[in-house]
């Protein structure tokens, strides 16, 4: 199952919750150029590990940091395989 | 030591600036500019409050109040009309300096005020006098603790006898009027170097842009602001020559991601406090600090008590303001940092904090005033707030709650949803509790006190 839709229900609440205004959450956009602000992607990553246990930043390589949203969909799906395999 | 003296120690260059989103100003007109007796005149002894918006003329009023006023407090945005009317009274305030167009905060509007500019302008006092420097910090209400500093303290651990290398020019993600910010601003004034001023409202893209094209080379910034500059793209601009961290635990994964990134630059942690000052930098690119740094050095001594660090040196606050303070040192004069850490093998690691307060990218969180809040909700009927780890910003806020006898809690979701909601309206934004996790009970001690660090 892809983690594209719990991803983007995440970020639409984490917005909305913080008063937050989006563009459109299009893959090539960079999340930390628009107001989702680092606490935002904190709380992003918290509620994430709570529905779906994976934490793909803790253990991270250069490579893998994620700069836009596609970035970051994709590092959570890698993440996820191993669990679904 | 004087601000001024180091706006001196310039040796015939020209070059250096002063700059943020805004401007670039030229070091030496600054030092120029300063020449008004009468300004002089009406700073000298007063007790002045720093309440500008902007960093650009914090540093002007920096520069000309050091050795005319006999206090400077240094006032970060975003404190309560209440917050700022406290300040004013704990620290006598008699003079602020405030933007020129800007509402002043009430309990400022009484009070003979100067424009940054203006503040600059001032000329050198005949015979200067050493200023009292005074940070907030947060305090255990949520209120802010004021820490009294000399200048030669909080600029203990610089060098000011050394050559920096050549082109240096320093920035840091950190507000200079916050102890980590500050540090980097002395740097620069006593270098002498140029310093690159960031902007809380400045997409973090544009802010390393501009690092990058005014050739920054010396970078501070916690290990949170390092998480989110690697995940911008525009990070590879920057050719630091000198990375440093301070303000929260430098963990291995964010040293070795620096490493990686910035191959041939230095990478050090600082273990830095607005209380106890500079204690030391490492610079080995490994989390924790060897067991040799403990014990007695040039002007610091460190020592293990209880688990804790405790720092006893000029560099430390000499004490917090206030009618209500407690003293900062204990009778031998050592700052007790609160700081836990643990011995494994020849090294020291960080274990947080012993009050409990959570570091939330480097923002302070009493879990005391998280709790209140929390405790307000109907249903609740006690909790516990603590850290949760988090790879972003070190650490959020999480809450143990224990429900009221007979709660219903058939849609456990919903009600985590309403608690955090209740929340909201009555905490900034980085203490509201990232999630709530219900518990059967709290453990307590003896006396009926909640045991923080107990599982």
């Amino acid at each position: 199952m892809s983690l594209r839709p719990t991803l983007i229900a995440e970020i639409e609440s984490i917005t909305r919750d913080n008063d937050k205004r989006m563009p459109p959450l299009t893959d090539d956009l960079v999340l930390l150029d628009t107001e989702f602000d680092s606490l935002c992607f904190a709380l992003l990553v918290a509620r994430m590990e709570d529905q779906t246990g994976i934490d793909p930043f803790s253990d991270l390589e250069v490579a893998d940091l994620p700069v836009t949203l596609g970035d970051l969909v994709a590092l959570y799906e890698r993440a996820a395989r191993p669990v679904a395999a | 030591m004087f601000l001024r003296d180091g706006l001196r120690r310039e040796a015939g260059r020209s070059d250096l600036f002063l700059s943020d989103r805004s401007e670039r100003r030229d070091r030496a007109a600054i030092r120029e500019a300063a020449c008004r007796a009468d300004l002089a005149g009406l700073i000298a002894g007063r007790s002045v409050m720093v309440a500008t918006a902007g960093q650009m003329p914090a540093a002007l009023a920096m520069l000309g109040l050091d050795g005319l006023a006999r206090r400077m407090v240094l006032v970060p945005p975003g404190l309560t009309d209440d917050q700022v009317a406290r300040i004013a009274a704990d620290a006598e305030i008699d003079l602020c300096v405030a933007d020129d167009d800007a509402p002043v905060p009430p309990a400022l509007a009484g009070l003979p005020r100067l424009a940054p500019a203006e503040a600059a302008s001032a000329g050198e006092a005949p015979a200067p006098q050493p200023t009292e420097w005074v940070l907030t910090t947060s305090g255990t209400t949520g209120a802010p603790k004021l820490v009294a500093h000399t200048l030669d303290g909080l600029a203990g651990g610089i060098n000011t006898s050394a050559t920096p290398e050549p082109g240096t020019v320093w920035s840091t993600f950190y507000d200079i009027r916050r102890y980590g910010g500050l540090q980097v601003f002395l740097r620069a004034v006593f270098g002498p170097s140029s310093l690159v001023l960031s902007d809380p409202a400045e997409p973090m893209r544009d802010y390393l842009l501009r690092a990058a094209a005014a050739g920054v080379t010396h970078i501070l910034g916690t290990p949170s602001h390092w998480r989110l500059a690697l995940m911008n793209a525009a990070l590879t601009d920057l050719a630091p020559r000198y990375v440093r961290l301070s303000g929260e635990i430098a963990d291995q994964a964010i040293l070795d991601l620096l490493r990686a990134t910035f191959p041939q630059a230095r990478i050090a942690h600082a273990y830095a406090s607005s209380e106890g000052g500079v204690g030391f930098t490492v610079e080995d690119g490994r989390a924790g600090f060897p067991a040799s740094l403990v014990g007695s050095r040039s002007g610091i001594e460190i020592v293990v008590r209880d688990d804790a660090l405790l720092v006893r040196s000029k560099r430390t606050g000499r004490r917090y303001l206030g009618a209500q303070a407690e003293p900062l040192t204990d009778a031998e004069g050592f700052v007790d940092t609160g700081d836990l850490v643990e011995l494994r093998g020849e090294r020291y690691h960080f274990l947080g904090r012993r009050s409990g307060v959570i570091n939330v990218g480097g923002i302070k969180v009493q879990p005391e005033e998280v709790e209140s809040v929390v405790n307000s909700h109907p249903l609740v009927s006690m909790s516990r707030v603590r850290p949760r780890p988090n790879p972003i910003l070190g650490a959020v806020v999480e809450a143990e709650i224990v429900l009221v006898e007979g709660a219903d809690a058939s849609d456990a979701a919903a009600l985590k949803r309403a608690i955090i909601a209740h929340c909201r309206p009555h905490l900034p934004k980085h203490k509201v509790p990232a999630s709530v996790r219900f518990v059967p009970d709290l453990p307590l001690s003896t006396g009926g006190k909640l045991l923080r660090r107990a599982p």
